[in-house]
Parts: C-alpha cells; structure tokens; sequence
C-alpha cells in the first residue's frame, strides 16, 4: 500500500469534511433549536460564495493585497449570508411557527427554488470562474506535494471555527439560552428567554458559517454558478442526519466520516459513484442506527 | 398584586378557559384547585405569557400584562414551576440553576441564592454536576422549585408540585412552599390535584370546573364545604 497516496486521501477528505462540517452546522442548528430541515440553507452557501466572487473581483481590481482580498471577501460573505439567514426566518418561518411542521418544510422548499432562480436572473446560469485567493504558505512549501496551503486553511479555519462556537454554545449566557431552547423551547420562555432572539441567532450563526465555508471552497474549487448551494446543500444535509441531526458535535464527526468515505471509495475504487457511495453509507448508518452517530433517541416525555 | 379579569384562552378553535376571574394579594398562598382537564395548567400558562388569552385582562401590580411576552412577564417577577417539572434534561444542576436567573445580572447576589438553594436541598448541590435528566422525581422537583427562586419571583405559580412524588417527599415539598412564603414573603399561587394538602397550606382557594371557577372561599372553609368533601378530598 502507498503511504503516501493514503495520506492524500486522507487529507482530502479531511478538507472536504471540513467544508460540509461549516455547512451542516447550520442544518443542524436549525433542527436543533425550531426542529426544521431548513432546505434553503445550501442557498445560502451559493449566495455566500457570490457574495464572494463580486466583493473579492472588485477588490482585485483596486489592487488590494490577495490575502486582503479573502479576509475582506470572507467578512462580506459572512454578513451579507447572515442577513438573508436572518430575513429568511423572519419572512418564511416565523409566521408558520404554529403551523404544522409539513408547512415550514414546503415554506423552505419554496424559498429555497426562490433563491436559486433569483440569482439565475440576477447573475447568470453560466458557471463563473472563482479566484484563487489563498496564497502559497512559503514556510508550507517542503509539504505542498502532500497538501496544499489551500487545504490547510481550510482546515485550520474550520478547526477555529468550531473551537470558537463549542466555546460560545458551552459557556456564554446567549449559549447557555440555545442549548436550553433546544432541550423545551416552552420551559426556556418561562425562565425569561426571549425565545425569537435565539432563533434569530441561530440562522445568523448557521448562515455565516455556510458563507465562510462558500468563499473557501470556490476559492478551493475555482468556479461556482447558481446550483452550487444545492449539491453541497443536500451532502451537508447527509452529514448532519449522519451525525444525528440536533447536535453539534454530531455534525462535525457526520461531516468528517463523510468527506473520508468520499475520498477513500473515490481514491481506491472509482471516481464515477461518488455521490452514490456517500448515500449508501447514510442508508447503512440509519439502518443501524436511525438517530445518526451521536444523535440521541427521542425520549417520550411523560 | 393579581387581578384577573375574565380571561377566555383558546387553543386553536377549543376553548380551554371560558371566562375566568379571580384575586391574590401580595404575601397570599392561594390554591387552585379541580379535576384534570378543568383548564388549571391553561390558567396559568395563560398568566406567564405561553398561551396568552384570546380576551380580558391580567392585571400585575396595576399594569396590564395579558399582551406582554413571556419574557418580560418573567422579567416583572411571575415565574412558573410547570407541570411534570421540565427540568433541562441534558444540562447540569447548575446551569439549571443558572438558567433560573437568566435575566439577572447581579453576581455576587446570584451567588448567594445559589449557596441559599444548596443550603435548602443540600442533594442538589451533591448532584450539581450531573445532568438534570439523571436525578430522581423529588430531586427534579426541589431543582424546579430552586430554579424558578433563582429569578426572585414576587408570584411564584407551582403546578402540581406533588405530581409522582412519594408521601414522603411531597411533605417535604410542601413545608418548602409554605417556608419560601414565610421567609421572602414570596406570594404563591399553587394548582394542586392534591386537595387536601393544598388547601392545608393556603390561605384561600378557588375550584375550577370546565373553564369557570365554580367556588371561591378561605381554605378552611373549602375543607369544610361538603361538594369540595365530596368531589375534591374523597370523603
């Protein structure tokens, strides 16, 4: 066996499930707090990595510095991402609270089928080349043969990342109010939470972190167009019900074992079913066990 | 420091309270009582802002609150002890605790009310790091009765406190009630299937029946009515 192919796929996929890992945050997140597959959420990605590719062209232009470009690029992304995270809910979600659960469902299909053809008309269906905006790490040169710097700021990104948000969700007050509206949304209004805010906050969270996860790999990848969000939005999905769709921690293990499974079927079988190795993974796992990696089973309250 | 002025909830097209009035003033243990199903949790949901009523009025303390958010009904000082406990199973006795004060910003005075709260139950500050989900009824329920004390209610609304527990624990629960009620002046407003214990403890009760209050009288004289003997106490 060749060591050193072994550890390309393994850094490979490490990079890719980085990536699902800053999407499927937000999936399950979402599900998490309000018990919703928000569906529209890989749109958010794709608005994200436009975001991106505008703010970082325009950029490049003026003759800003390429790293520059990214972190200015990434802030833009981020917050732009973030507001239609944050509008989204108000707009589509909020007024279906009570409704039953099939009704937000469709309400984030349609918004979703909304997004995608609102850019089709506003951009274009064309793909768009994506600049590369990662620079080469001189001090990373004697490893690039096994993986570039492109992959490892990706992963060091999201490693920060998820560090960053465990701290928040573990030990702040706004964290401590999440993890409770998601355990009885009713008990944490009696207790004073101002249950709306939460939620608010938890599509801003979700949404950044597709945007930020969007400019990397359109940087990574070098081109995106109007349907990105849906490809990455539904293997993100996989992670997360992989991983057990509610937690956290859940949904980084889902994203990593998919982005090696990917890796390692595609290196050493073939490249042409990736998708399909990817689903019949999920399809084993949900068979053995239906609550995901580290989901918990429902426990009927009494 | 209560008034409520014949409030009608409705969850969706059922109507759960058909018009419910009624008074407590500031240092009372009032009980409500009646049967399952009579609209009592309802009451009180409707009160803290969780199924606010479709018409009339709540009053607190001269300031109409039927319209406000739970939160900031919290937030004046009405805190509920709901039904079946709803202890945060998967955080720990602390951040249960912590989560009772959540609107406070107060330090040091949290502090102190949690030493008072693990000086009260002191099993639950020998459980403090174990999570929630993982501690017995009665424990459960000394933890939702420290919670809701963690916000400093001026109302405190217990709902069924005895609901599961073993005799023995429930007296204890219950000398708790009353000790809260003599030592901060905490106002209670407590539902209870348990009669008999419930108007032992109160000063006045009320007795619900399908959405209205059928009776209202000192407990002492609700212990003495023979309909309330016969429909509420089993004798």
């Amino acid at each position: 066996m060749d060591l050193q192919y072994f550890a390309e796929l393994f850094l490979g996929g490490l990079t890719r499930g980085s990536i699902y890992a800053l999407i499927a945050l937000g999936y399950t997140m979402v599900y998490g707090i309000i018990e919703l597959i928000n569906f529209a959420h890989g749109e958010i990605y794709m608005i994200g990595a436009f975001t991106g590719l505008i703010v970082a062209t325009v950029l490049t232009f003026a003759g800003f510095p390429t790293l520059a470009v990214l972190v200015l690029a990434s802030v833009a992304a981020v917050v732009y991402s973030s507001c239609y995270g944050y509008t989204m809910e108000k707009i589509a979600y909020k007024p279906l609270r009570g409704a039953p659960r099939l009704s937000a469902l469709i309400s984030a299909i349609g918004m979703s089928l909304f997004l995608q053809n609102y850019v089709l008309l506003a951009q274009t269906s064309d793909f768009l080349p994506f600049p590369s905006l990662v620079p080469d790490l001189p001090f990373w040169e004697p490893y690039a043969h096994i993986i570039s710097s492109q992959e490892i700021v990706i992963i060091s990104v999201t490693a920060l990342v998820m560090i960053l948000l465990n701290l928040l969700i573990k030990f702040t007050r706004m964290g401590k109010a999440m993890r409770a509206t998601s355990q009885d949304r009713e008990m944490a209004m009696l207790t004073g939470v101002d249950v709306n805010r939460v939620i608010s906050l938890t599509f801003i969270i979700g949404s950044a972190t597709a945007a930020l996860g969007a400019v990397l790999i359109a940087s990574h990848i070098g081109q995106i167009n109007f349907y990105v969000g849906f490809i990455a939005g539904i293997k993100a999905f996989v992670a997360a019900v992989l991983g057990g769709i509610g937690s956290v921690p859940g949904a980084v293990v889902g994203a990593l074992v998919l982005g090696w499974t990917e890796s390692f079927f595609t290196g050493y079988i073939s490249s042409d079913y990736e998708d399909v190795f990817a689903f019949i993974f999920l399809v084993v796992i949900l068979i053995f066990k239906p609550s995901g990696i580290l989901g918990r089973s429902e426990t009927q309250k009494v | 420091m209560l008034q409520i002025e014949d409030i009608k909830t409705y969850y969706g097209s059922i109507q759960a309270l058909k018009g419910i009035s009624l008074e407590i003033s500031a240092g009372e243990i009032i009980c409500l009582i009646g049967a399952n199903g009579a609209g009592k949790s309802t009451t009180l949901m409707s009160i803290c802002g969780v199924v606010p009523p479709r018409t009339g009025r709540i009053v607190f303390e001269g300031r109409e609150i039927q319209h406000l958010p739970s939160n900031r009904i919290v937030e004046l000082g009405i805190v509920q002890v709901p039904e079946g406990r709803r202890i945060f199973p998967y955080l720990t006795v602390a951040e249960n605790l912590d989560m009772g004060a959540f609107l406070r910003r107060d330090k040091a005075a949290i502090e102190q009310d949690i030493d008072y709260i693990y000086e009260l139950f002191p099993i639950l500050a020998k459980r403090r790091h174990q999570a929630g989900g993982t501690l017995s009824g009665g424990e459960q329920q000394m933890l939702a009765i420290s919670r809701a004390l963690m916000a400093r209610p001026r109302l405190l609304l217990l709902d069924e406190p005895s609901l599961g527990l073993a005799p023995l624990v429930v007296r204890q629960i219950f000398e708790i009630i009353a000790k809260i009620n003599r030592e901060n002046n905490t106002t209670i407003f407590l539902v209870e299937q348990n009669a008999n214990l419930a108007l032992q403890v109160a000063h006045r009760g009320y007795v619900m029946e399908t959405g209205r209050i059928t009776l209202s009288d000192s407990a002492a004289h609700l212990l003495a009515n023979e309909d309330v003997k016969r429909a509420y106490l089993g004798i």
